[in-house]
């Protein structure tokens, strides 16, 4: 950016901005269409859905920081097998200690975690931030995009929880006096479909409330 | 046989990567704004899935599962490499995809022009590398079960993927509110389709 080495602050204003913008404006599910298959698989339950927020957002950030250390030296040819063994080597690490320690959310996730690789996240931000960036603000814009994809799967899984099984967290929330009364839980937000449609929804949402994000 | 034939259709129809996995997402959305371009990335994924989800059978039969080294010495009987099988199915993928890149261009120029830039973007379609990881989960007994299954699940992607843009191409003399307009309603639809095809859940041939 500056030809000036004046050394920046570790969070300068520009940092921040590299958080918080994939939250809202730059949000990589909703805006740029970035890692939507784990996104709505995953989301049924709260708490599959967080531990996959949680593993996505650690290899975001340490596979932008290695790519964006390595990136003077990987040959443009062979960039992607090179991203790819990168971020298959930080989801054998991930995947293996969720088998060590949350077994049997490892389970339910199943495939999707192995599917982290595939990420579009991954490959979208590696190309188009790290390849150009250095390790730091890349890390942070990791961290960001991380975040911004946790978020959406948040929203996701708690609201696919709290009316399909009428819990949050494997907690039933949904007083009894409730089901007495004649409330039923919708089974129709667990089946793969809502999903899409919520998905659809938060879009609707967003930009109509920034209408610069409309498309024609 | 029959069994074979069951597994092609159930991936075909029940277990349909996108409707039922969301599998392949992110190029399913880009892609289908119109029905050609979406049909040629549509057979290239078939083409592809075909090809993969059998290799990396025979790979994980033979190599990764618990025990499957022992054909090459019993002192390997208790040897399990499945911690190893993200890192090599997608180096399977990667260079199969450049495999038939090569192959394709060789032999039908038409094809490799027509499929052209979509080819190598496979490699990180995630509908790939998940065909492969369902095949490992779901154990099929041998590899002509894992090869319909392969070709089924392609079948799959592409009927969705066609349809999908076959809507976007109408939709767009519809009155769609604006900021639904383009992704929010393309997420809508598919989540209506997705529906539609749940109609097929219990099919068994």
């Amino acid at each position: 950016m500056s030809t000036k080495h004046e050394k920046e602050p570790l969070f300068s204003a520009r940092n921040r901005k590299l958080i918080s913008n994939p939250l809202g404006m730059e949000n990589p599910i909703t805006v740029q269409v970035l890692g939507i298959c784990s996104a709505l698989a995953v989301t049924a339950k709260l708490k599959p859905a967080f531990v996959m927020a949680v593993s996505v957002t650690v290899v975001t950030m340490f596979s932008n920081l290695i790519i964006s250390a390595m990136r003077n030296s990987i040959p443009p040819r062979i960039r992607i097998i090179v991203q790819l063994v990168v971020i298959a080597s930080l989801v054998i690490v991930v995947d293996q200690v969720l088998k060590a320690y949350v077994y049997d959310v490892s389970r339910q996730l199943s495939v999707f975690v192995g599917l982290i690789i595939t990420n579009c996240i991954l490959m979208g931000r590696l190309e188009a931030f790290a390849m150009s960036n250095k390790p730091w603000p890349s890390f942070l814009d990791g961290l960001g995009n991380g975040l911004g994809y946790g978020l959406i799967l948040i929203i996701l899984g708690f609201t696919r929880e709290l009316f399909g099984s009428g819990a949050i967290w494997g907690y039933s929330i949904v007083p009894q006096a409730l089901f007495d009364f004649g409330y039923k839980n919708n089974g129709f937000f667990i089946l793969p479909p809502m999903a899409l449609i919520i998905v659809g929804i938060i879009i609707w949402i967003q930009r109509s409330r920034n209408p610069e994000l409309v498309e024609d | 046989m029959q069994e074979i034939f069951n597994i092609f259709v159930k991936s075909i129809f029940v277990d349909n990567m996108v409707f039922a996995y969301f599998l392949g997402m992110c190029s399913y959305l880009a892609v289908s704004k119109t029905v050609q371009t979406s049909a040629g990335l549509g057979i290239a994924v078939v083409f592809v899935l075909a090809i993969t989800v059998p290799v990396d059978y025979l790979l994980n039969e033979y190599v990764l599962k618990p025990g499957a080294l022992s054909w090459l010495d019993a002192g390997f009987a208790d040897v399990d490499l499945s911690f190893l099988s993200f890192i090599l199915f997608i180096a399977i993928i990667a260079s199969l995809v450049q495999l038939v890149e090569m192959v394709i261009e060789k032999f039908s120029p038409a094809l490799y022009t027509s499929l052209g830039i979509f080819l190598p973007l496979i490699a990180v379609n995630c509908a790939i590398l998940g065909g492969s990881l369902f095949m490992q989960e779901r154990d099929y007994l041998n590899v002509g079960q894992a090869t319909a299954f392969g070709l089924g699940s392609g079948i799959g992607w592409f009927l969705a993927i066609v349809a999908i843009a076959a809507i976007r191409e109408k939709i767009r003399y519809s009155k769609v509110p604006a900021p639904l307009r383009g992704l929010g309603i393309a997420f809508i639809i598919t989540g209506l389709m997705g529906i539609a095809f749940m109609s097929f859940l219990g099919i068994k041939l």
